[in-house]
């Protein structure tokens, strides 16, 4: 049984292998990576459940017993992550089908788009430290062709920083296993967190949570470390933003949350409370601040990604179940909107060419379906209910202020109705006013566009009306992960 | 423009081709026990290709090596991924690998082991990649 945990990661391997064997052939090719990403879908949602019943499971690859091997490890919150991935995945892949230019697509666009969803499901399933570094390579490696993939001056210009600021935090990332390793003497991360409880040493373990923190921080775009994020997602076609947008900042905030509740719970006051939920706040102001300033449709969303991270940052400084369990249900949430709002600037660009939003205006009158299905998930960003994003904000701002975090809720608080006025903003220039397309893009359908979209729409309205439940799915994850000793015991099997 | 005479280039090269070559298949054969490896004998046969496409010229040793080295990738992959899943196939964790010893006519006794094959996908992977990054970028030139 223990083996299927490793399907997410293998399956995309070895089509990706494959598909780079038709590398000249793209009809196949995106026949069989369409298959591929539905056939994961079902997988995940499969090991999501099976999780949830049987509880956790842990596979040692190769046979090699836990401290000493790499484990794979599937608990609540990584089959969660991995759920999620691979719907975002799935839909941004259907959406590249239509809006990928064929040539585009005979560059290894699937083969990449595979091996990214390898070090993402990777990412998330893994239990071991220097495999989770392995796993952020395989990721980055695959984003770099993703980011330039077309090759237009805009896009290696930006993207060039990108691998820069990149291979620094990768850099940054072996020093910091290196010197938990010298502390600790393992790499397991239940073993590393078994140690860290016996050992008590603060200090030392301080500075290297604080270096893990920056890593993940800058994949994640947090204070300061955000400033890549906005040009190098502009860039990119839509799909391959909107799954950027969706993955690569959340497997940041997930690394995040799974070290800092199972290895680094030593010193809560200094580590969450302060500096976790400082730079939270800090983080969230910027990024709306951003996201106001901009007028341009993909900007606003990009800065939009940096401030809505910061949430479920603050979740996890706050620390308490209520805290956690609205920074997971903020995740799936954001998972779930944020691409879909990339996605509808794919299709308003398909309509009108452009993204900048004072060239545009009177979507409504032409375009009506895709004007309300953008209605929707704009105001569930900003946090309306019964939308998903009033729960995940509400649970998040309750927890604050239950724990005497008045000025971090605060913040939060005025965040949302400033997230409320950018995609007011969005709205009232993209789909109110004059009709500043041409009546011939005015006949362009977008109908085929939408339908991948759907799925996220109808998600959000779910996520919000059957709140109850999965607000309890999230409570269970939560208190999961803030009991390390389950995640310990399952692997080393004391 | 007159062309260069690398007689003595061109000599030395068949001599040392075969050197690094036959020194490059011992490291990969090694490397599952000893220090060696697919990545390591990969480069070190890409490098041994790379000493003909210098001292012979781009066409001459395109034409005898054929191969499309996309696809040499992506049948190193196969190689390496499937390795691990055979051994899925049979119930045994993911990666697990299996050796044992046989007696070849010649050879006398050597050690099989599974991992042999995962690092023969590596091998394909890092020479094919090597040239063709290397080969890109000299094409890039015309």
């Amino acid at each position: 049984m223990s083996n299927v945990i490793i399907l997410p990661i293998v399956v995309p391997f070895i089509i990706g292998a494959i598909l780079i064997l038709l590398y000249k052939r793209h009809t196949i090719q995106r026949v069989i990576s369409g298959i591929t990403m539905l056939a994961l879908l079902a997988l995940s949602v499969f090991l999501a459940i099976y999780v949830y019943q049987h509880g956790t499971i842990v596979l040692e690859v190769g046979g090699w017993e836990a401290p000493f091997g790499i484990v794979i490890v599937a608990d609540l919150l990584s089959t969660l992550m991995v759920l999620l991935s691979t719907l975002v995945g799935t839909v941004c892949m259907f959406f590249a089908f239509q809006t990928v230019a064929q040539d585009r697509e005979k560059q290894f666009f699937y083969p990449l788009y595979l091996f990214l969803m390898i070090g993402v499901n990777g990412s998330f399933l893994t239990g071991d430290l220097f495999n989770l570094f392995v796993f952020f390579e395989v990721m980055l490696i695959s984003s770099y062709g993703l980011i330039v993939h077309g090759g237009t001056a805009y896009q290696l210009r930006e993207s060039f920083k990108y691998v820069i600021i990149n291979i620094f935090a990768s850099a940054l990332f072996i020093v910091a296993i290196a010197w938990i390793y010298s502390i600790t003497g393992t790499m397991n991360m239940a073993h590393i967190a078994e140690r860290v409880a016996e050992l008590d040493q603060k200090g030392a373990l301080n500075i290297v949570a604080i270096m893990l923190f920056i890593v993940f921080a800058s994949k994640g775009a947090l204070f300061p470390l955000y400033f890549w994020l906005p040009k190098s997602y502009y860039g990119p076609p839509a799909a391959i933003a909107a799954l950027f947008g969706g993955l690569l900042t959340k497997v940041g905030i997930y690394a995040i949350i799974r070290t800092f509740t199972l290895i680094f719970n030593h010193d809560i006051a200094f580590m969450h409370k302060g500096v976790i939920v400082t730079i939270a706040g800090i983080t969230m102001i910027i990024g709306i601040l951003g996201a106001l300033a901009q007028s341009d449709f993909k900007r606003i969303l990009s800065y939009l990604i940096i401030s809505q991270v910061s949430f479920m940052v603050m979740g996890l400084g706050i620390f308490t179940p209520l805290a956690i369990a609205g920074a997971v249900y903020y995740i799936t949430h954001h998972m779930i909107v944020e691409p879909a709002l990339f996605l509808f600037a794919g299709a308003v660009q398909k309509i009108t060419g452009t993204t900048d939003l004072k060239k545009m205006g009177g979507l409504l009158g032409t375009h009506p379906w895709l004007t309300w299905m953008f209605f929707i998930t704009a105001i569930s960003l900003a946090g309306i209910p019964p939308l998903s994003g009033f729960f995940s904000k509400f649970s998040l701002i309750l927890a604050g202020f239950q724990e005497q975090q008045y000025v971090i809720s605060a913040v939060a608080l005025l965040v949302g109705l400033l997230t409320l006025i950018t995609m007011m903003k969005i709205f009232s220039h993209t789909f109110w006013g004059k009709q500043k397309h041409s009546a011939e893009q005015a006949k362009i359908s977008v109908g085929k566009l939408l339908l991948p979209i759907l799925p996220l729409v109808a998600l959000t309205i779910i996520l919000g009306f059957g709140a109850e439940p999965i607000f309890n799915y999230s409570m269970e994850v939560a208190k999961d992960i803030l009991n390390p000793t389950n995640y310990i015991e399952s692997v080393l099997k004391e | 423009m007159q062309k260069p005479n690398n007689m003595m280039l061109q000599t030395l090269a068949r001599l040392i081709i075969v050197i690094v070559l036959s020194f490059s298949i011992y490291l990969l054969l090694a490397g599952h026990n000893g220090p060696g490896g697919g990545f390591i004998g990969g480069l070190m046969t890409a490098s041994g290709i790379l000493i003909l496409y210098l001292s012979f010229n781009f066409k001459t040793i395109q034409a005898v090596i054929r191969f499309d080295y996309v696809k040499v990738i992506g049948i190193g992959l196969l190689f390496a991924s499937l390795t691990g899943v055979a051994s899925m196939l049979f119930g045994f964790p993911f990666l697990k690998h299996f050796f044992d010893y046989f007696t070849i006519p010649i050879l006398g006794e050597v050690e099989l082991t599974t991992a042999m094959l995962f690092d023969l996908g590596v091998y394909f992977v890092v020479l094919a990649s090597a040239l063709k990054i290397i080969l890109t970028i000299a094409e890039d030139d015309k």
